[in-house]
């Protein structure tokens, strides 16, 4: 069976997830980022690599920082960018993923870029358009389910090159609720890719996927030990509706075992980096000393976000 | 009618029998195994060379969608497709809509299936009202209408004391009762076995100990009763295990297993295969060793298909949305010669599995060629292969994890009570 992001050569085809991912592909892509960084810095922000084609966004599920940092990367590089936030639209009125997806494709989208709330739902995206022989359409995932977020763990990856120049002698952690995120798998296999030698993730069992240590992890409960002598902290966003669940007893108690603070940071390398993928829940996941304080690189994430995301468009556009 | 089947393999199971042999059928039953009886003259004379002839085969678990799932699949179309797999008897489980819990439905769908002039139908009548885990059905009219045994499909019944009363009910008239083991709480959410694979693509993990903890429950309370208790559709070592053991200490007990979990790991779900959506999830590889090895040895008594058509549409979504199920009733007799070949085990044995020994646990003397039985046949070509693909199955059912697969054995011609209910090429 093909990964289905791959073509027939072994070049990018879609975005789907970093599982799977060469160390090539992954270089290649944080390469190509690094100049458009300075685009941001010019008078005129654009490139017109993009002219002339479209970009829908398929969201599926509301977000702002995402939708909008692909807004941007994309008219950035002069594209025309179409916003459809369908989970407010078509499918409620019981129109199917895919009927959805052939109606854009007879407007002739060039790229979509997709959010769901269902594990797998781009790679049915992107079978449907192999099966249609659309093979010149390009899907990127920007998010499904709990399953992938491949941006933002290329403009995490990018973002720790920045700081920390190599990935070969690092520890990176990564805390809280990896169960349900679709942030932590794709940081995980892309740390893993990169050569990151130890990598870790912090969190009591009910928010630790099975069998998460196949995936290369060493696993913690205890937020200290798993702090301990870090260069990089990789810090996830706790969603309300997990207190719901039985799967924690308050957010007090989850802050105090597991929410980053200055205390527990000091575990940690002296010259660590504190990272998060936003929207932070300051007081929940994180203290807002070291939100704010001088380990956080958490704007420059976003900033970096743009440069990472116009390299993948340019580059899935073959541009 | 009647037929000289000649110059085929024969292999009946239930006798122990593998050699070279001439049927003959007449009025509808065997007439004789070898030499024809005196004054024999065949209407139609079948010439089997090359060709292993076997009882019918007969499928524990196969959903013909009527009443009320009309758009997945019509009586004709899956009556079709089993007589095209070379399937002569089936039981069908009660989760139809309405689902089979009076007895005037079963009396239609017994009549429906009857007037398809196909396989023998067998339903499993619902076990509670509205298959809602609340009251108790009329079981000894469904019997009476035809149901063989009492079931809930894969909705578990919630309340163990109902549970417990369903099951005393049933052995107070010496019903045999089918159940799924899935705990309704552990079981909820998860739609792949909880593992390495679920982990990495993201979806909700269901625990093995959904399955154990709802056998623990039904096999304490079939002691307590003393109902004899089918589970149908095991997926995990630990469930083998606990099925084994409960034997043992005396209980009756028996169960199957589909040919999917026969055959197929949580590793098939690949990239989001929706096809690989399946209740009981597709458990971890070492699972289906076990299972493949009880089967085997006779630990589980009977191979099933699970035979579930489901409409493009309820497939053509995200995995976790996909509705669960997969054809099979055409896939029964070329997965069983699979799973022997890999195994190397005897045709006596694996066909056994899928005709005498399912017969035993529908408590039915079906799945044999002894003389005097009903001709129920299948005739198949042990050397034909095919690819599994849409255009191949007779089903209305067209998503399987299979499609794509090239499979052993094609069924020539079905026999069902004496008559040529399919042959191949027409």
């Amino acid at each position: 069976m093909r990964n289905p992001q791959l073509d027939k050569n072994g070049g990018l085809q879609h975005l789907l997830t970093i599982d799977g991912l060469p160390r090539e592909i992954l270089n290649a892509i944080l390469d190509n980022a690094a100049p458009f960084t300075e685009v941001a810095e010019r008078e005129v922000k654009k490139l017109p690599l993009l002219r002339g084609k479209s970009v829908f966004n398929l969201f599926f599920e509301s977000s702002t920082r995402t939708r909008t940092t692909f807004e941007i990367a994309a008219k950035r590089l002069s594209a025309d960018v179409i916003n459809l936030n369908i989970g407010t639209s078509s499918t409620s009125k019981g129109e199917t993923l895919l009927d959805t997806v052939d109606n854009l494709c007879a407007m002739q989208a060039d790229m979509f870029v997709v959010r769901h709330a269902s594990s797998g739902a781009p790679f049915l995206i992107a079978q449907h358009l192999a099966a249609m022989k659309l093979e010149h359409i390009h899907v990127i995932n920007a998010g499904d389910g709990r399953h992938a977020h491949p941006t933002q763990g290329l403009l995490d990856m990018y973002t720790i090159r920045h700081y920390k120049q190599r990935f070969d002698n690092l520890v990176v952690a990564i805390v809280g609720d990896v169960l349900h995120s679709r942030v932590a798998r794709s940081q995980i296999h892309a740390l893993t890719a990169l050569g990151v030698p130890e990598v870790r993730v912090i969190g009591p069992k009910t928010l630790l996927p099975s069998d998460i240590d196949k995936l290369g992890v060493r696993v913690f409960h205890d937020m200290r030990a798993g702090l301990k002598d870090a260069d990089v902290v990789m810090m996830l966003r706790l969603q309300n509706e997990r207190m719901k669940g039985a799967l924690l007893p308050s957010p007090q108690e989850f802050f105090k075992s597991y929410g980053l603070t200055a205390d527990k940071l000091q575990h940690a390398r002296p010259d660590a980096i504190v990272m998060h993928p936003g929207p932070m829940n300051r007081g929940v996941e994180i203290d807002s000393a070291v939100a704010d304080g001088p380990h956080a690189v958490i704007l420059p994430q976003v900033t970096f976000g743009i440069a990472v995301r116009m390299a993948v468009m340019s580059m899935l556009a073959g541009a | 009618m009647k037929i000289h089947i000649r110059n085929g393999r024969l292999i009946d199971p239930a006798n122990g029998i593998d050699a070279q042999r001439d049927v003959f059928v007449a009025a509808g039953r065997i007439a004789a195994i070898g030499a024809a009886p005196d004054g024999f003259v065949a209407n139609r004379v079948i010439d089997a060379t090359g060709l292993t002839v076997c009882p019918g085969l007969i499928d524990l678990s196969a959903r013909l969608r009527e009443p009320g799932f009309e758009y997945k699949a019509t009586l004709e179309s899956e009556m079709a497709a089993a007589a095209g797999g070379g399937v002569t008897t089936l039981a069908c489980p009660p989760d139809t809509d309405p689902p089979l819990d009076e007895p005037g439905l079963v009396e239609m769908l017994k009549h429906r299936a009857r007037h398809a002039g196909f396989a023998h139908v067998f339903p499993i009548g619902a076990l509670t009202v509205g298959l809602a885990g609340e009251r108790l059905t009329e079981m000894a009219e469904l019997h009476d209408a035809g149901c063989i045994a009492f079931g809930q499909a894969s909705t578990p019944v919630v309340d163990t004391q109902v549970l417990m009363r369903a099951l005393q009910y049933a052995a107070t008239f010496g019903f045999p009762v089918w159940l799924q083991a899935q705990d309704p709480f552990l079981g909820k959410d998860g739609v792949a076995h909880d593992g390495e694979m679920a982990t990495r693509l993201g979806l909700p993990g269901q625990p093995v100990s959904a399955e154990t903890i709802a056998i623990s429950t039904i096999l304490q309370l079939a002691r307590d009763t003393g109902v004899r208790i089918h589970i149908t559709r095991i997926s995990s070592a630990a469930a083998l295990d606990m099925i084994v053991a409960a034997r043992a200490s005396g209980i009756a007990v028996t169960c199957d297993v589909s040919i999917n979990h026969l055959h197929l790991s949580d590793a098939d779900i690949g990239f989001f295969n929706p096809n690989a959506r399946l209740v009981p999830p597709l458990r971890a590889g070492h699972d289906r060793e076990a299972l493949r090895r009880g089967l085997a040895e006779g630990a589980i008594n009977a191979l099933c298909s699970d035979h579930t058509p489901v409409d493009d549409d309820a497939k053509q979504v995200p995995f976790g949305e996909a509705e669960p199920g997969a054809t099979g009733l055409e896939l029964l007799l070329p997965l069983t010669l699979k799973w022997a070949a890999e195994m190397r085990l005897s045709l006596l044995t694996a066909l056994a599995r899928i005709t005498c020994d399912a017969a035993r646990v529908l408590g039915i003397p079906s799945g044999t060629l002894s003389a005097g039985a009903a001709a129920d046949l299948c005739l198949y070509d042990p050397q034909g292969s095919f690819t599994v693909t849409r255009e191949s199955l007779r089903s209305q059912g067209k998503n399987t994890p299979f499609l794509g697969q090239v499979l052993p054995g094609r069924v020539q011609a079905t026999l069902i009570d004496g008559h040529i209910a399919f042959e191949n090429g027409r």
